[in-house]
């Protein structure tokens, strides 16, 4: 792509929105995993005995649903990412490209 | 068993868990039993072999230029490339060692599961689409993209050389073992097997064999395990608890039977249902997590399946697929884990003399799959944890053989001016050596311990291959210099702090213990840093023109990454 395209896109209103919701969902979604993985390593290294709580009469524990938990965690956020580009960021792109070749 | 472990955090579950310590994207099975010859896991073996050979042929009939050979054309749908990823992913390794280490440990064993899936998000959120975006057929294509090419190529093929390298070793001596173990061959002739058909996949049919070989390996792998998952699930009127109530019990009565008291019986039982000594020191647990989280975003042989695809929209949703089907694998691994505790552990047929598992800690699928499917569904089994080593293998050939031929020979050697047929001949003279190269190691290795080279592969593409692609795809000021200096920093540190650490230094090389320099499992979260801060650091200092030039490039690469604009189109049919 020469510079001339290139600087003509960035100019696009509609491709700096593009860019900073982008790039501000992904940042988010990637702390919020941080926080979630590393909260649940923390958990086990500090509080195990809160893991190992029963829950109810059985011998499921707390920490059951919690490991799980993060396991659904991670397929899910990627799924709202996707799901959420695939519509809105991809519509922004296809706009943007279509006020590029024009 | 011997305290050699790649992780001290890892250790007690892993010892307890018996040969050694097993790894979810590859590794070392242990020392491995011979056992008597299977007739129906290799009848069943040599059909998946016979079938996909037939795939390698079409295949073949279709690989006619360098895109069709990396990339498969870029025809691959978004779900047939989440298989596949999936597929490089679940290795033989990850299915039999979890469910073990979930037999011994329980809820620990939850933890390796955990430890290799929160990497997949990241990559969604921060580099697939912009990596299909901007790339072709390697990830060099994208490290490099607005760089001065000779120096960030040689940096990256040496990086991707470097993983596949320690992955490679660690996936043939792992399929020697167990292949003695599932089929009662010898070592030697199950590393040649491995060898040779690999070599013929990735020869003749290029990426689109790998692929399908990986995805066709994936369903069977799925599928096996959700039969068993659901035959120990229907055991217990498909109720967790009752399933978890069991488990306890049996692990009381084990340790009642070994002499322990009535309440400490009973403790023993329960602490499957928590977390045990599994993470010790929180410096090493967080500098695990970040090499398993951050090095999938930086293994070549994952990342060059982005090319597969047509388009960005198609990259996303192979990660989605893929997440799905490695988090789903997971969950069956921990069921067919607690499985195993009720029906392998009670039952006497599978036990030794001295009440370990006939064959070795990591043969409790195995055994599952003979105690709900019979002797059938047991060479199934058997079948498809070979077919699963296989597809791994290839895969890893094919992108250091691209490394050498795209990276090197097309764009170093020859300044980008090598035509289609003589790279594709480079990467088949690749392929061969790489293949004899990895036999030959696979023998080398045998009876060493190589439990720590996936870690390694893990720590090195978190800390080298990572950094310089996320700082070149995200930071404006990233230059030649940065890249090239802070990756290789990262790259040397990772290695050099494996060497010195317990893992090596200790269990692999045999000083005292207490003697290595570096205390901690993996090196990651310090050769990561020191990465990202020796690329941002030379970054900022660089004064030169193509310093300039680095930066000037970068809104063209942005305005690419970000809309798709000039990227590489599918097909080339």
């Amino acid at each position: 792509m020469d510079d001339d395209l290139a600087a003509r896109i960035a100019r696009n209103p509609k491709y700096q929105e593009l860019k900073s919701k982008r790039s501000s969902f992904g940042w988010l979604l990637t702390i919020l995993m941080l926080v979630v993985y590393y909260g649940f390593v923390m958990l086990v290294a500090f509080n195990k005995p809160f893991l190992a709580q029963r829950l109810g009469e059985g011998v499921t524990t707390v920490g059951m649903p919690i490991g799980f938990g993060v396991i659904l965690f991670t397929v899910v956020i990627t799924g709202i990412y996707v799901r959420r580009a695939n519509s809105e960021f991809d519509a922004l792109a296809d706009a943007v490209v279509k006020d590029a070749l024009k | 068993m011997k305290m050699r472990n790649l992780a001290t955090w890892f250790a007690a579950a892993a010892l307890l868990a018996g040969a050694g310590t097993a790894w979810a994207a590859g590794g070392d099975l242990g020392q491995a039993e011979k056992q008597a010859t299977n007739w129906t896991a290799i009848i069943m073996f040599a059909v998946f072999v016979i079938f996909t050979l037939f795939i390698t042929k079409w295949a073949a009939a279709r690989t006619k230029s360098a895109a069709d050979f990396y990339t498969a054309g870029g025809g691959i749908t978004g779900f047939q490339n989440g298989l596949a990823i999936a597929g490089d992913y679940m290795s033989a390794a990850s299915f039999l060692g979890i469910s073990a280490a979930v037999m011994t440990g329980g809820f620990d064993g939850l933890m390796y599961s955990i430890g290799f899936l929160v990497g997949w998000p990241v990559v969604t959120f921060l580099l697939a689409e912009r990596l299909r975006n901007l790339g072709k057929f390697t990830f060099a294509d994208v490290a490099a993209f607005r760089f001065e090419q000779t120096p960030v190529r040689v940096f990256a093929a040496s990086g991707t050389l470097v993983v596949v390298a320690f992955y490679l070793i660690a996936q043939m001596v792992g399929a020697g073992q167990l292949i003695k173990l599932l089929f009662g061959l010898e070592y030697w002739i199950a590393v040649v097997v491995v060898g040779a058909l690999m070599m013929i996949y990735v020869l003749f049919g290029g990426m689109t064999a790998t692929t399908w070989v990986q995805i066709i390996k994936a369903c069977l792998l799925l599928g096996g395990a959700t039969f068993m998952a659901l035959m120990v699930l229907w055991n217990f009127g498909f109720s967790p608890e009752a399933m978890f109530a069991k488990a306890v019990e049996v692990k009381t009565g084990i340790a009642t039977a070994a002499g322990k008291a009535p309440d400490a019986a009973a403790k023993e039982g329960l602490s499957i249902m928590a977390p045990g000594g599994f993470i010790k020191d929180p410096i090493s647990a967080i500098s695990f997590g970040m090499a398993l989280m951050f090095g999938t975003a930086g293994l070549p042989h994952i990342l060059m399946r982005f090319f597969t695809v047509p388009n960005a929209k198609e990259a996303r949703k192979s990660v989605l697929w893929a997440t799905t089907w490695i988090g789903y694998f997971y969950l069956l691994t921990f069921i067919i884990g607690f499985g195993a505790i009720t029906f392998v552990l009670t039952n006497p047929s599978f036990l030794d003399a001295k009440g370990g598992l006939m064959g070795g800690g990591n043969m409790a699928a195995i055994h599952l799959a003979n105690a709900v499917g019979g002797n059938v569904f047991l060479g199934f089994i058997s079948a498809v944890a070979f077919a699963t080593i296989l597809a791994v293998v290839a895969g890893l050939t094919l992108s250091g053989a691209s490394a050498v031929s795209h990276d090197l020979y097309a764009t170093v050697f020859k300044h980008g001016k090598a035509d289609s047929a003589s790279e594709l001949k480079v990467t088949r003279i690749t392929t061969v050596a790489l293949g004899i190269v990895a036999v030959l190691l696979g023998i080398a290795f045998e009876k060493q311990n190589i439990a720590f080279m996936v870690s390694l592969a893990f720590a090195i593409a978190a800390s080298a291959n990572f950094p310089v692609l996320l700082m070149s795809v995200l930071w404006k000021d990233c230059t030649t210099r940065g890249a090239v200096i802070g990756g290789f920093l990262g790259l040397i540190s990772s290695v050099g702090l494996t060497i010195v650490s317990p893992s090596v230094w200790e269990a692999t090389l045999g000083n005292p213990k207490g003697s290595a320099l570096f205390p901690y499992a993996s090196p990651a979260l310090f050769s990561m840093t020191i990465g990202f801060v020796g690329i941002w650091l030379f970054s900022v200092l660089d004064r030169s023109a193509r310093g300039a030039k680095d930066r000037a490039g970068f809104l063209a690469q942005q305005v690419r990454s970000e809309t798709g604009i000039g990227a590489s189109s599918a097909s080339g049919h």
